[in-house]
């Protein structure tokens, strides 16, 4: 009873009077009301009715961030089992970066019956266990996550994913505290040149390795996209102030100085902040400069509101390549018929040649299995947070001493491994040590069949082994 | 002409900050409730009505009523079932319970309708541009988007002055005791007041939704800037706050207009100088007791 007390108290000093037993029946009413309230909701929405079990299943994250996955395995008596292994994963499971963590339950459940029973090491089979954290799209958070998982959680190694906002904060957290870390889902210049003391005389770093494309391959792609049809060549830019407008941006490492030596004009009116509400600066700069090819790399929601608001004040570019704002199929949806013919580089697509190390399935069919599983269009995430455990199983396969995280580590630097997003190669150090680059191809929404609009690849000229499903068209209207 | 241009766009946008500012205006000047929920109750709004949109396949437009109803009962439920047990208990209270709803409805919003970003699609108009001459062109949404929110202010002020319920919440606005003492069940009011208010948000909502696309997250920044807007206009003032969001809006124009870096920054500077130096805003209502 005693433990019952202080609660008592703080209700009753709440209320302002005593706690009596009419309270809790009212409160019982109210919780059960409420209950009521949220299974009518999840009525309402069609894609949560038809499946059931995925909503539960991402219940139990949400009320418990720090809520684990763990392994099917219970290691019974025989001594072939080692110690389970613990793997750190931190992505942005909430805030406005979650549509790029929308498919980690999906994965982490596939992966978990994979190799849930465990993975052999050196002749004994250890069980996996992945604990996962939400860095609520924040990189403060993101450091703080990382840093709990190594101190606390005492994981072998972490992985991240999505954008330099989160793998940045993490990986540097895992080079201080030496945790071998793998990253994946942001272009390699803001992960590896941003970390750096001194960008302009970058050192390898000891821990953490990462694969994705570079700045260079989507310079390459849209030059190659908007080089198939013709405009008046003139360019603008909408370049946010966080890490990737910056890089995009950068006078001189950045996308200006590709387009003018391929002989385009620049209009590039300035950083804006994320979350910025008007655009008719912007517009205007772009009207007055006769602007045809649109670019940027803006998030979701200020992509919508800049491009509806370039519609109502007469600005209609003939060309809108932009980066990640238009790589989740929500948001081209959510621009209406205005989202026919908008174009994005594509890092990974159902059409992709590749097939998974670990369970052998190809690109389609972990993407139409993701569709059956949640009856919701693939997203390019997928492919790459499936690689991600890819890379880590292979690299614990021939880890020799599991209890050294030199030894991990070793194994992550040995890597030369053929994952769904194509090879992943830690052993030549190009372009830079710790760093792999995976192929990057460029898109355009189409009307789609099934869903409203399916991305189709155009651009496929440094990887013709990816086959493009069409070429480049100019904006209809 | 830029800047011509900036103080339209701006003055438009301002329309968008008042409606979003309305619900929490009222609240604040009938209750003296700070409902930090406001902005993740709009959100909620414009999610509701996306279901409305999904199940009948009519235009947002249409599905102005049956939100509005749907809101306005649960905002009178809320009032009355979780918030009148806290009102009367100074101004903490009410705030860290709203700041739990906020948070409640972010959560319940991931939940059921996950983190991808939706968007209302309300057809040609949100496109339609009209077009003034001299290279100038304003959207007819957002010049819609003015018009509703002068209207529902306007309404406001005529409900609230010139009837019978209007005159009743200013009675318990301005001295709970002495109203009921005269036969005004303070409870019932307050409910009325917050049902109006989330009738508004409902508004407000769907208006946001048609706008640009919302994502369970998003109901923080809008509060900030309704937020932003009451103070500006002084707290409790319903023409105030429409100026509030016109000063608020038209700032963020001209700053975006110098740098694309200043626009926010722009409107909080506006936001401090205002604390600043008018802390009471630029419309204080006459003889607002001190909270």
């Amino acid at each position: 009873m005693a433990s019952n007390e202080p609660s008592r108290e703080m209700l009753e000093q709440l209320l302002g009077r005593e706690l009596r037993r009419r309270d809790f029946l009212r409160w019982s009413a109210a919780v059960a009301t409420s209950a009521g309230l949220a299974s009518f909701l999840a009525a309402c929405n069609p894609a949560a009715s038809t499946t059931a079990p995925s909503v539960a299943a991402s219940v139990a994250p949400v009320a418990t961030p720090a809520g684990s996955v763990a392994a099917a395995a219970t290691p019974s008596a025989a001594a072939t089992f080692g110690r389970t292994i613990k793997i750190g994963y931190v992505s942005p499971k909430t805030g406005p970066l979650a549509p790029f963590a929308e498919a980690d339950d999906f994965i982490l459940n596939g992966i978990q019956q994979t190799v849930g029973a465990g993975l052999l090491i050196g002749g004994i089979t250890h069980p996996i266990q992945v604990v996962t954290k939400d860095a609520q799209s924040d990189s403060n958070v993101a450091a703080q996550v990382a840093s709990s998982l190594i101190l606390d959680d005492k994981v072998d190694l972490m992985l991240v994913a999505s954008t330099p906002d989160m793998t940045n904060p993490v990986a540097d957290q895992c080079e201080a505290n030496g945790v071998p870390c793998i990253s994946s889902v942001a272009p390699w210049q803001p992960y590896y040149l941003g970390r750096q003391k001194d960008p302009a005389n970058p050192k390898p770093f000891a821990w953490t390795y990462h694969f994705f494309w570079g700045l260079e391959d989507i310079i390459a792609v849209f030059l190659d996209m908007w080089g198939q049809v013709s405009t008046n060549k003139s360019i603008g830019g909408l370049w946010p102030n966080d890490p990737d407008g910056n890089a995009w941006g950068d006078p001189v490492h950045g996308f200006p100085p590709a387009f003018t030596s391929a002989g385009y004009s620049l209009k590039d009116p300035g950083r804006y902040a994320d979350g910025t509400s008007d655009f008719s600066a912007q517009i205007s700069a772009f009207k007055k400069a006769n602007v045809e090819i649109l670019t940027g790399v803006p998030i979701p929601p200020d992509f919508t509101n800049f491009y509806k608001q370039a519609a109502q004040q007469g600005f209609k570019p003939k060309v809108a390549s932009v980066g990640k704002a238009l790589l989740f199929p929500s948001s081209v949806e959510a621009l209406g018929d205005l989202g026919l013919d908008l174009s994005s580089e594509c890092w990974w697509s159902p059409s992709h040649p590749f097939s998974s190390s670990l369970t052998g399935a190809t690109a389609k069919a972990l993407a139409d299995s993701y569709t059956s599983a949640t009856q919701k269009q693939w997203t390019q995430p997928i492919g790459f947070v499936h690689a991600l455990f890819e890379v880590t199983a292979d690299a614990l396969k021939r880890t020799t001493n599991i209890d050294d995280k030199g030894s991990i580590r070793d194994a992550i630097k040995a890597t030369s491994l053929s994952t769904i997003v194509g090879k992943v190669d830690w052993t030549t150090g190009q372009p830079v040590p710790n760093v792999s680059k995976t192929p990057l191809v460029g898109a355009q929404w189409r009307k789609g069949t099934t869903f409203q609009y399916d991305l189709v690849i155009v651009s496929n000229k440094d990887h013709p082994e990816i086959p493009a499903g069409g070429k480049m068209e100019l904006i209809a209207g | 002409m830029d800047w011509l241009n900036a103080l339209l766009q701006g003055t438009l946008l301002g329309g968008y900050y008042a409606l979003l500012a309305t619900g929490l205006s009222l609240v604040f000047g009938v209750m003296r409730l700070v409902n930090l929920a406001n902005g993740d109750l709009a959100v909620l709004a414009a999610y509701v009505a996306l279901v409305v949109v999904r199940a009948t396949g009519i235009n947002p437009f249409l599905a102005i009523l049956p939100v509005i109803v749907v809101l306005a009962l649960a905002g009178y439920l809320l009032q009355r079932l979780i918030l009148n047990r806290t009102v009367e208990r100074g101004p903490l209270p009410p705030l860290i319970v709203t700041f739990g709803l906020a948070v409640i409805i972010q959560n319940a919003l991931l939940v059921v309708f996950t983190a991808n970003s939706q968007g209302l699609d309300a057809g040609a108009i949100e496109n339609a541009s009209i077009d003034l001459g001299n290279g100038l062109a304003v959207g007819l949404y957002p010049v819609l988007t003015l018009l509703v929110a002068v209207v529902t202010l306007g309404g406001l002020s005529l409900f609230l002055g010139r009837t019978r319920l209007g005159r009743a919440l200013r009675a318990a606005s301005d001295d709970r005791e002495a109203a009921s003492m005269v036969g005004i069940d303070n409870d019932h009011l307050y409910g009325v007041a917050m049902a109006i208010a989330m009738g508004t948000l409902a508004l407000a909502g769907i208006f946001l939704g048609i706008r640009t696309t919302f994502a369970p997250s998003d109901g923080p920044v809008s509060l900030i800037f309704a937020f932003e807007t009451v103070i500006l206009g002084g707290l409790g003032s319903l023409w105030g706050t429409l100026v509030g969001g016109i000063v608020l809006g038209v700032a963020q124009a001209f700053g975006n207009q110098v740098n694309p870096a200043f626009q926010l920054l722009a409107g909080h500077l506006v936001f401090l100088a205002i604390l600043l130096f008018r802390p009471q805003g630029l419309f204080p209502r006459a003889g607002v007791r001190q909270v």
